[in-house]
């Protein structure tokens, strides 16, 4: 089991005659995703990587079946493209795009209304179920099979921390990036909902930063909502000044709030464990499993 | 990207928002010139002469000073051009004035707070007012939050008419002047919206004696992933407001932030970038900056982010933490050691000690590559936590 995509969700590559995306089709392929078609207008007609490539998504989903996409579209037409999955019903559409504006993703997130779609990103390196398929460009090594559901705003902090838990034994359902940006189509909340209902998911770990209270919400909703999957985090930006724009768009403390200092306290009030470095990730979650006695379950690599 | 309030309020000012009649000087005489032509003292008035800086809190740092004569603007000018201003948002270090703004005073009955944000939970603009004029919204929404209203905005709709009126009475704003602050909103929200901004604050809002509305200040930051639209904004940089290692730093594609410490780092991914920031000041180190370098960078490009870190001798030691995903570890150890090429004469000395975590895709080839190079001064650590721990040890020794 998993949250979102499996082996057998079939996907499209929206841009897919891209550089950038044409490399990672290959890759996504080659971990065993279900990648049935792609979408650059103007290119119908064209194989990339063996796949063939229409004009519309519409097309794309008419001809394929498809029910899930991976946007690798330049940030200035990126916005278009997530309307473009939106409209032709797609179950997850998965936005890898860095620097979409704001205000381009306030229309997209005002247009999703009453849709069904699950919009994951932007700016984020995407979905992977071990084992099965990955939509995006988490590497393909970093994580083994388990029980345990990561959700991180940052993509280099997602490998890292899968691979200290590969590391440790401790094995992954899916790995869910919701991206670095402030308006977003899942935040940590909308992720912890597909994994309480995940049985194979036994406990989660989430990977915050510093910005916005997502973090802080999701612990009073973990507090409410999940009491039988143990939970562990980590935040980053514990030193970051006030105002100061910290690589992602959405990692920046504004009128006071956001610090990471806020977010360790929320989530501490709740019982939840923190990582006091990136070097611990691997060992807090450890700590979190023996607690919760669930330890011998999850140790499955 | 932040600019000036002279040029935040001739925006504005294209957009409907009433603002003081004033020009921007950079010198005394154009301070004195600017002063005359608004006439302000033939009629008992006063001038506003004001620091333009990119920080707030310069009425209090002494940046904002009223001239009862030319003879009092020239005073001031002189006083405020090149004195280095420190408020609480500048740091101990303060910003230099280069410019200032002259305007006129206004007569001002009551004063307000108005801001137009984007709300990240609900996906939405929102428009926030206070009836705490010219306190910082911090302080009204940590001491009296339900003094802070709000108005969210359907993007398809705009800020409705009914939403600004309701904002207006909401504030107790006086009944002649409530149609002029509803239809100053709306022209606020055009702006944030046409210009892409990420913030639009005006702080304060005022209805003066004759009951008119205006933004006595004003405070636009605009959304970076956007600027490529907005070239008439790009346009409005002042680089003497960055830190020249940003800067630069910007200009090479580098996320970079200085930090002001003498730990560098260099790190691929923002997230453990920041992570690796921590973890240097948790093992006791004063970190120099926060560098995503990006996992698939040119050695052009990581021997600039080596340049940087050195520069001017900030950095006494360097740690580079990279996990390499599709980006493999070989790749980036050739470019640390094309880095050394670039930036030292004999081609293997970097001035200080640089430690280096590789983990990831290809770790073992990555690893290898830079114990054979000839660089001097590069160390292997074996995990982020011993190098993160050796990097801060190395530079802490050198100060005894």
């Amino acid at each position: 089991m998993s949250i979102l995509v499996n082996k057998d969700t079939k996907v499209i590559v929206q841009g897919i005659t891209g550089k950038q995306a044409t490399f990672h089709t290959k890759q996504m392929l080659a971990y065993g995703t279900k990648i049935v078609g792609g979408v650059t207008p103007g290119k119908a007609g064209q194989m990339v990587e063996g796949v063939p490539v229409f004009n519309t998504v519409k097309d794309a989903v008419a001809a394929t079946g498809a029910t899930a996409s991976v946007i690798y579209v330049p940030a200035r037409f990126a916005a278009d493209s997530i309307m473009e999955g939106v409209d032709a019903g797609l179950d997850v559409v998965v936005c890898i795009t860095e620097h979409i504006p704001v205000l381009d993703m306030v229309r997209v997130r005002r247009y999703m209304e009453g849709k069904k779609t699950r919009l994951i990103g932007p700016n984020c390196p995407g979905l992977m179920t071990t084992g099965e398929c990955k939509l995006g460009i988490i590497p393909p090594n970093v994580q083994s099979r388990g029980h345990v559901g990561l959700i991180s705003r940052s993509g280099t902090l997602t490998y890292e921390a899968a691979f200290q838990l590969k590391n440790a034994g401790i094995g992954i359902t899916t790995s869910v990036g919701i991206g670095g940006d402030p308006v977003k189509g899942t935040d940590f909340i909308d992720a912890l909902k597909l994994f309480k209902e995940d049985d194979d998911t036994k406990a989660l770990l989430i990977i915050g930063e510093i910005g916005g209270t997502a973090e802080e919400d999701a612990a009073r909703w973990i507090a409410e909502n999940m009491p039988n999957k143990p939970v562990t985090a980590f935040i980053a930006g514990r030193q970051a000044p006030p105002g100061k724009r910290m690589g992602h768009a959405g990692a920046i403390i504004s009128g006071g709030k956001g610090t990471a200092q806020d977010k360790i306290k929320s989530l501490n009030a709740v019982g939840i464990e923190v990582a006091d470095t990136v070097a611990h990730i691997g060992e807090t979650v450890v700590n979190t499993l023996k607690k919760a006695g669930i330890y011998d379950i999850c140790h499955t690599c | 990207m932040n600019i000036h309030e002279y040029q935040s309020k001739a925006i504005l000012k294209s957009y409907g928002v009433a603002v003081p009649n004033g020009k921007p000087a950079f010198t005394v005489e154009e301070a004195v010139k600017a002063a005359e032509e608004l006439g302000s003292f033939s009629d008992n008035g006063v001038v506003v002469v004001k620091a333009q800086i990119h920080a707030g809190g310069r009425g209090k740092a002494g940046g904002v000073k009223l001239a009862k004569s030319i003879d009092e603007v020239k005073a001031y000018a002189t006083e405020l051009l090149g004195k280095v201003l420190v408020t609480h948002q500048t740091g101990p270090e303060g910003k230099k004035v280069n410019r200032l703004l002259i305007e006129e005073g206004s007569n001002i009955k009551k004063e307000y707070y108005l801001s137009f944000v984007i709300d990240r939970q609900s996906a939405r603009v929102v428009m926030m007012g206070s009836s705490e004029g010219g306190m910082e919204i911090e302080k009204v929404a940590a001491e009296m939050p339900d003094k802070i209203v709000k108005e969210y905005i359907d993007p398809l709709i705009g800020l409705a008419p009914f939403q600004a009126t309701r904002m207006a009475y909401a504030l107790s704003i006086p009944a002649p002047a409530v149609r002029k602050a509803a239809n100053l909103m709306s022209c606020l929200y055009n702006a944030f919206i046409g210009k892409d901004c990420s913030l639009a604050e005006i702080n304060p809002l005022v209805v003066t004696a004759d009951d008119d509305v205006i933004a006595l200040d004003a405070k636009l930051n605009f959304d970076d992933s956007a600027l490529f639209r907005h070239p008439d904004i790009e346009a409005l940089r002042d680089e003497s407001e960055e830190d020249p290692k940003e800067l630069r730093a910007a200009k090479a594609g580098l996320n970079y932030v200085n930090l002001g410490g003498n730990v560098a780092c260099m790190v691929n991914g923002a997230g453990l970038a920041m992570a690796t920031v921590d973890i240097l000041k948790h093992y006791g180190g004063e970190p120099a900056n926060f560098l995503d370098v990006g996992g698939d960078s040119s050695p052009e490009k990581i021997a600039e982010a080596f340049q940087i870190m050195l520069d001017g001798g900030q950095s006494k030691g360097i740690f580079v933490n990279i996990f390499g995903g599709i980006n493999r570890c070989d790749a980036i150890a050739n470019g640390i050691i094309e880095a050394a090429k670039i930036i030292s004469e004999d081609g293997k000395s970097i001035p200080v000690p640089v430690v280096v975590r590789l983990e990831g895709t290809n770790v073992e080839l990555g690893r290898q590559i830079l114990k054979d190079s000839p660089i001097k001064n590069v160390i292997m650590a074996e995990s982020m936590e011993g190098g993160a721990k050796e990097i801060v040890r190395l530079v802490n020794e050198m100060k005894i």
